[in-house]
């Protein structure tokens, strides 16, 4: 898991603010799983908020609250944001499944306490996941968050596990 | 009733006399399964996994992701389990091809450990056929994996993208995480259950104390819960946050050395009463008193946490004889086979249709939302699963309230939320004011 190519570490974007145990069954309601994966992305976080699956934009940045990602393990979660073009997800806190599915992925997660509760929605926000830095609508506020680890930038430098077995296939042949 | 001791984080490694403590319950099987001495919470480890499991709505896409990517074996097919357990029937021409496709890759791959539709739910089927063992290192495509814990196993749901990478090497990272031990004295009162006391625990320490970290019961009361009764509070433990939740062996735990722990709470079961979880968070929890008498369209009596032998019979026990209240639905789906035919043998699933109940098939039924029992908006269901978030089982407009199998029984039989102790009490059909 070495000589990772170096992931993408600062993003700016529109936030899109969300409040906290935003749930697996938000990201991906139950009842599509088996659905053409169009249809299920018109249905992400439509029970928080239903304008969102319509209107997100490519490198838009989701802010949320605690807990974000609780609930089941299914990683349409994570996927569907990154499906609809979401660049980043920075919550006060994340449930421990959805983070590792995110990162599996190469979407990143930062957790960052405090940020739900001082970005605006639809305010631009900078992030540095390297540095653990998020600063808000041009400097109004800078946050401190978490660093993400370096076995986990590794995965992201990689752009997730599936090009990892990808690697390890190819090794194997 | 529960203390709350916050330890500081310096003690953390060492025991008060400065010799390197005893490692929780997590920390030694993460120790063991990466092959060293010793762990300390917060560090990264590599790990051997030990038993991998998965399920029907993630087997074609994690075992199709290994095959896109040229993995001709699994690393040792014989630690992989799948299980047919969510869509089940199928339900979809979608779900049965993504399910025949499944069972096509899980015969390339070798696994023999592969479980048919109607053998019943994963989590169920894995400790009915020995596929973990008492201080394993489990992973599972689904969330509830930490149900293994009621076993002393380290159980935990993890993407299918890891779960692919750990079938084809046979490892996965892990950060080893701090523990919070939760000690249990006493026994339960009548008509309260070990669903009360996750419940209880979920409106005590809410999901974010126990956020990434292991939670450890031990005691007394720990040490008199039967295997189904761990079941049903291992498996709520992801809805704490817990990366684990762990019951390890009876005593390993020495209640009064407890060094090393992030926090700990104490329990008198004995003080605990009906609890209920409202929409639309499983912390949101309340005595049964505050919600009685709150009309009911469904009742759900099934899922991994609460679809066993003994919930069933606990239900049975109150509908016997009786009929649910009229406009009621009541949903049973006992939660594996097994459960399912001595439940035929013990005449409980006749006395559940008497009593106007639907029994399903084998599996998760209705518990996540996919099939067998949706809500419509406005409708209101209690059931004895474990997630309660909006949407989960259907129409997002549709509230879902969780409860213990005694908790539902009293409800179906009176259309409304009911206190199961009131029944136990007078022994007749509680007539509830509307
Ligand atoms: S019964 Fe419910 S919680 Fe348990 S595995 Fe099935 S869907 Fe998940």
């Amino acid at each position: 898991m070495t000589n990772a190519p170096r992931p993408t570490t600062r993003f700016r974007g529109r936030a899109w603010l969300f409040g906290p145990d935003i749930s697996t069954d938000m990201l991906s309601p139950g009842q599509y799983v088996h659905d053409p994966v169009e249809i299920r992305l018109r249905h992400v976080l439509e029970a928080a908020r239903p304008e969102f699956a319509s209107q997100v934009r490519p490198g838009d940045i989701v802010v949320a609250g605690t807990n974000f990602g609780c609930g089941s393990s299914r990683e349409s979660a994570p996927q569907h944001l990154k499906d609809l073009g979401v660049a980043l997800v920075v919550a006060d806190s994340f449930a421990r499944i959805f983070s590792r599915n995110a990162i599996a992925l190469g979407l990143p997660v930062l957790a960052c306490s405090g940020v739900s509760t001082t970005v605006n929605d639809h305010e631009i926000v900078e992030v540095d996941v390297v540095e653990g830095q998020v600063t808000v609508g041009d400097g109004r506020a800078l946050l401190h968050a978490d660093r993400i680890p370096a076995q986990m930038l590794d995965v992201l430098g990689h752009g997730g596990i599936e090009p990892m077995l990808l690697a390890l296939g190819r090794k194997k042949e | 009733m529960a203390a709350n001791e916050e330890v500081e984080p310096e003690q953390m490694g060492r025991s008060p006399r400065g010799a390197p403590r005893r490692m929780t319950a997590a920390e030694t099987i993460l120790a063991r399964a990466a092959g060293v001495d010793r762990v300390v919470p917060g560090e990264y480890v590599v790990a051997r996994i030990d038993a991998m499991m998965m399920h029907d709505i993630f087997a074609a896409d994690v075992l199709g992701m290994l095959e896109t990517a040229g993995i001709e074996q699994l690393d040792d097919p014989s630690r992989a389990t799948v299980v047919f357990d969510h869509m089940v029937p199928a339900p979809s021409v979608a779900a049965a091809e993504h399910q025949a496709k499944a069972r096509q890759l899980v015969r390339r791959y070798g696994i023999e450990a592969f479980f048919e539709i109607g053998r019943g739910i994963c989590h169920q089927v894995m400790v009915e056929e020995d596929r973990v063992r008492p201080g394993d290192l489990v992973v599972g495509t689904d969330s509830h994996t930490t149900t293994y814990g009621a076993l002393g196993a380290a159980g935990c749901g993890i993407g299918s993208s890891e779960m692919a990478y750990a079938l084809a090497t046979g490892e996965l990272w892990f950060k080893v995480p701090e523990t919070v031990l939760v000690r249990l004295e006493g026994r339960f009162a009548p008509a309260v259950a070990a669903k009360d006391l996750v419940l209880f625990l979920l409106r005590q320490i809410g999901s974010s104390e126990a956020q990434y970290r292991s939670v450890e019961h031990a005691g007394p009361g720990a040490d008199s819960l039967s295997l189904a009764e761990r079941m049903t509070v291992a498996n709520m433990g992801v809805e704490m946050g817990a990366k684990f939740s762990l019951f390890p062996a009876a005593g390993a735990t020495a209640a009064h050395e407890a060094t090393g722990y992030a926090a700990v709470h104490e329990v008198d079961l004995a003080t605990l009463s009906p609890q209920v979880a409202v929409p639309h968070h499983v912390e949101n929890v309340v005595d049964v008193e505050e919600v009685a008498g709150l009309r009911l369209d469904q009742v759900f009596l099934g899922s991994c946490t609460n679809g066993r032998i003994e919930d069933l019979r606990e239900a049975a026990a109150i509908l016997r004889g009786r009929k649910i209240a009229p406009g009621l639905r009541l949903i049973v789906t006992p939660a594996s086979s097994t459960v399912y035919r001595q439940a035929a043998e013990e005449g409980l699933l006749g006395d559940l249709s008497s009593a106007g109940a639907i029994i399903e098939g084998p599996g998760c039924g209705p518990c996540f939302g996919g099939h067998l029992g949706l809500l419509a908006a406005g409708e209101r269901c209690l059931g004895t699963h474990n997630r309660n978030f909006r949407g989960r089982m259907g129409s997002p407009e549709g509230e879902i309230y969780l409860a213990s199998p005694a908790t539902a029984a009293a409800s179906a039989l009176a259309g409304a939320i009911a206190d199961p102790r009131e029944l136990a009490a007078t022994g007749r059909r509680q007539e509830v004011a509307k």
